[in-house]
């Protein structure tokens, strides 16, 4: 009887493919979902938080008996206090033990109502790009977070067999064999000598001991390998770390009580996709929260979504806190810099030229990129004081876009995206 | 190594794992235990839990249920809700058994006897696996199944394929054969005449198909009145045979998804019988180990403390299969070989026998129900104090009916037996009507005891899941024993 170890340690991801089904069935209770997850999730969030799934979306009926029906039996161990004919109330412990381990079906009924897991980040933005309507060709960019390539670094020694180098391993092999012969042919001299000196001595032992030293020379002389593990070559490939810059985004965002919920959910997706893309493209991003009434604040980014302020509306004031944050923190010689502006449009009297103009020639001038998206069912949509405003700057580091549903946030950035090679 | 070197510490290397199972299997010998090779692998937690999904079996195909239970496994065991199991045993040959990695030297000396030893010579011996599974093919058949499937997915587009399944699973616990031996699984022989059977049932079809339109003979309907002939209790049998609208691929995946329920019956019935001598054994072979000094003090008490959680039985719950086989096993030794009067009035058949014989011959020829029925004794049902309750529908009360006591052992030991049935927590259902000539519509039965009634809700969507594979209408009919219908779905 022969038995067997096998280390198994190394397979994984077995679950995969159940996982990738499983994901797609409960396709519509996540997307029900996703809403909550970004209002939970924050920018900078590496890995996404927990979703709860209801078992309703992913129930497997079976026929079982109802234990409640009928007439049942069932045997109680380490029963020390009851005598025939006692009565145990159904909400007493001993009642609601299960009889004997065999329970009804896969225990679907008798558990909680829901189960949580956690999504992979990948799984987490499929999920919000489909939400967004991202095109395939950016979902896949986006996605992607290796940044290190690799560049050839010559051949070693060791790798897997995948990357030999056959001409090398030859060399090796070849210099090794004749170093190999050679000293073979010196040992074989010297047993040799050794036979003809003994012989002389005519010494039985000492000539029989010459013989069989001369016997397991001649025999490894004949044994050098053809190749041998040290001979192996590999060419290499050695990890570099592609330039890395760094960036900052500024996130603006008007919080005057127009700004409702649905409002700032779409510039939160908004700015969740820019930092998307920056991340992608930047070793390190930072971010920088503004909000802005009718005086600009610096606030993080609990705040900024969450927190509403009284107050009309003065955008220039947003534009010169930036100004200033770029000035003390952030110079633009060794930062690249991205401006993203959410507001409803909403701005009164001579702000909105001045701002403009405050843009165009301050702003705008030190940053890579500015991006305004107007979001929200505005009836004045279009031709908002802000948007008319800002359609008089021409400069191809500014985009603007209504925003006015979920499929819209991508547009707003398109034209970043296809400035990328 | 020898039988002088001794094991000592926590960690362990694969070496030391397969001096375990050496030395135990010369240990084993010595009973005269007979196993399969053994194919010990190292697992790490998340293979743990993917062998769970899978009850085990190392191939199995994918369909999302599996990965919603891997996930409930998952949260259970994150959550400290659920220790994993330490190993996992499949019957298959050799006999796969799944280590844990984070087991310590001592729970492996503890779970190679338990699993290589206890389970493998159980499975090996047992008339139930002996009968109804060829561990020699099922791992074959499994790698046949799941490519066969993915074959379909891609042929026939992941949405149908996932629908066909998820009704098949519903009738999961329908699709098995209760008295009938299968026939051999063999992966080649499958495949070679998976096409004739699709064929045949393909011109079956559509000579039905042809029937129903074509005026013929009135003694076609007379004859086809009465079908089937005998109510069928295999219902993934019967669809994968006789459903009208099914596709060829839609039968086989009906047969696979039987044939794998099937593999695992005699698993469900003998539980308790085979988690006791497994635990019988480990806690044999490791004394054993003890004795002949190949392991130290620290792992036989590290050892036996596990020994002790795996048997705890607590008061007033579920009884643990693990304590209640270890106690019968123990119980039959105890009465081989100095048993009391009242032994010798209850158990006959055993008492003053050769222990060791009456081992091998209960392991071969019993399962849980008849195991109790007839080895259960007044002293282990005295040990467990056991009672028995009962209740009907409507009263919110139980009532304690017999106490462990001289007067009232056979009454607890055939409710006992009676609780190991299959049928107890499975309902009969099967196919009594199919009018095959007229509207195509299929009566089943439940049969019910006890006034046992199935969950409406689970049932209903179970229903639709089953017209949908029909095709036509399906009604579910409750039969009391007297035979009457209580009620309709």
């Amino acid at each position: 009887m022969t038995s067997v170890i096998v280390d198994r340690r190394t397979q994984k991801g077995k679950s995969t493919a159940n996982r990738q089904r499983l994901l797609k069935r409960l396709d519509g209770a996540l997307r029900a979902q996703i809403g909550k997850l970004v209002a939970r999730h924050k920018l900078q969030d590496a890995v996404p938080a927990e979703v709860t799934i209801d078992r309703k979306d992913a129930t497997e009926p079976r026929l079982i008996l109802d234990p409640a029906s009928g007439s049942s039996g069932r045997i109680i161990p380490g029963n020390d206090k009851y005598r025939i004919g006692d009565k145990i109330t159904n909400s007493s412990s001993e009642g609601q033990g299960r009889g004997n381990g065999q329970g009804a079906g896969d225990g679907d009924t008798d558990e909680d109502d829901t189960f949580r897991f956690v999504l992979s980040r990948t799984e987490y933005l499929s999920l919000l790009f489909d939400d967004l309507e991202l095109p395939a060709l950016i979902k896949k960019d986006l996605l992607e977070i290796d940044e290190n390539r690799f560049r050839r670094g010559g051949v070693v020694r060791y790798g897997n067999p995948g990357s030999v180098c056959v001409t090398r391993t030859f060399k090796a092999s070849i210099g090794r064999r004749l170093a190999a012969e050679a000293q073979h042919a010196e040992a074989l001299e010297e047993a040799e000598a050794a036979l003809i000196v003994a012989r002389k001595t005519g010494d039985r032992v000492l000539m029989e001991t010459a013989e069989c030293a001369l016997a397991e020379v001649s025999r490894r002389s004949g044994e050098t390998p053809f190749l041998d593990p040290i001979d192996l070559r590999h060419r290499s490939l050695v990890e570099v770390q592609s330039p890395c810059t760094a960036a900052v985004m500024f996130c603006l965002m008007d919080v005057s009580s127009s700004m409702d919920e649905t409002r700032k959910d779409l510039a939160k997706r908004f700015f969740m996709l820019l930092h998307l893309f920056l991340t992608r493209k930047y070793k390190k991003v930072d971010i920088v929260f503004i909000r802005h009434t009718d005086a600009a604040q610096e606030v993080d980014e609990e705040t900024f979504f969450t927190g509403t302020q009284a107050g009309s509306t003065k955008v220039l004031s947003a534009l010169a806190k930036m100004n200033e944050i770029i000035a003390s923190r952030y110079p633009s010689t060794s930062y690249n810099i991205f401006g993203a502006q959410a507001s409803d449009g909403d701005s009164f009297g001579g702000d909105s030229t001045e701002s403009s103009a405050y843009l165009r020639s301050e702003l705008l001038p030190l940053s890579r990129y500015f991006v305004y998206a107007e979001v929200g069912n505005n009836p004045l949509q279009g031709s908002t004081t802000l948007w008319s405003a800002y359609r008089a700057i021409e400069s191809d580091r500014f985009n603007m876009a209504s925003v006015n549903a979920r499929n819209e946030v991508y547009p707003a950035l398109a034209k970043l995206f296809h400035r990328e090679p | 190594m020898t039988d002088s070197c001794k094991l000592r510490g926590s960690e362990w290397t694969l070496d030391d794992l397969v001096s375990i199972e050496h030395v135990c299997s010369r240990h084993a010998a010595n009973y005269g235990l007979d196993t399969f090779p053994n194919q010990m692998e190292v697992i790490t937690s998340e293979q743990m839990l993917d062998s769970y999904i899978s009850s085990g079996l190392p191939v199995n195909y994918a369909h999302w249920s599996f990965g919603k239970h891997y996930l409930i496994e998952n949260a259970k065991y994150r959550s400290g809700q659920n220790s994993l199991a330490y190993e996992i045993v499949i019957n298959t040959n050799p006999c796969i058994a799944f280590l844990m990695e984070d087991n310590s030297l001592a729970m492996q000396a503890l779970v190679i006897p338990h699993a290589c030893f206890g389970h493998n010579s159980f499975s090996k011996g047992n008339y139930l696996f002996r009968q109804w599974t060829q561990p020699d093919a099922i791992l074959d058949y499994m790698l046949f199944a799941r490519n066969y499937i993915a074959e379909c997915e891609e042929r026939y587009g992941f949405d149908k394929v996932e629908q066909t399944l998820d009704a098949l699973h519903a009738l999961r616990d329908q699709g098995l054969d209760k008295y009938k031996r299968p026939s051999k699984l063999d992966s080649r022989k499958e495949r070679a005449e998976q096409a004739k059977r699709l064929f045949v049932a393909q011109e079956t079809m559509r000579q039905a198909e042809y029937y129903s339109v074509v005026p013929h003979a009135p003694e076609a309907a007379a004859t086809a009145a009465a079908f089937p002939l005998n109510p069928e209790e295999n219902l993934l049998y019967f669809l994968e045979k006789h459903a009208p609208r099914l596709e060829p691929w839609q039968r086989e995946l009906a047969r696979i998804v039987r044939k794998i329920a099937q593999y695992f019956y005699p698993q469900r019935q003998t539980q308790v019988m085979n988690e006791g001598w497994a635990t019988f054994w480990h806690h044999r072979l490791i004394n054993d180990m003890y004795d002949a000094g190949q392991i130290d003090q620290g792992i036989l008490l590290e050892c036996l403390h596990s020994h002790t959680n795996v048997i705890r039985q607590r008061e007033y719950s579920g009884l643990n299969p693990y304590a209640l086989g270890f106690a019968a096993w123990n119980e039959i030794k105890r009465v081989c070989e100095s048993p009391t009067d009242e032994d010798r009035e209850y158990l006959p058949g055993i008492a003053g026998k050769d222990w060791l014989e009456t081992f091998h011959d209960t392991m071969h020829n019993y399962r849980d129900e008849s195991f109790l029925l007839q080895f259960l004794t007044p002293k282990l049902v005295r040990d467990f104090k056991l009672m028995n309750i009962f209740t009907r529908e409507g009263l919110d009360h139980w009532t304690v009916t017999e106490t462990a006591g001289a007067a009232s052992f056979k009454e607890i030991r055939s409710h006992l037996a009676a609780a190991y049935r299959l049928e107890s927590s499975i309902p009969e259902i099967s196919a009594v009507r199919y009018a095959r000539d007229t509207d195509r519509k299929l009566v089943l039965h439940h049969q019910s005891y006890d006034g046992k009634m199935l969950m409406k809700a689970q049932a209903e969507q179970t229903l639709k899941q089953l017209r949908w594979l029909w095709g036509f209408d399906v009604s579910l009919e409750t039969v009391d024993p007297g035979g009457q219908i209580i009620k309709t779905y």
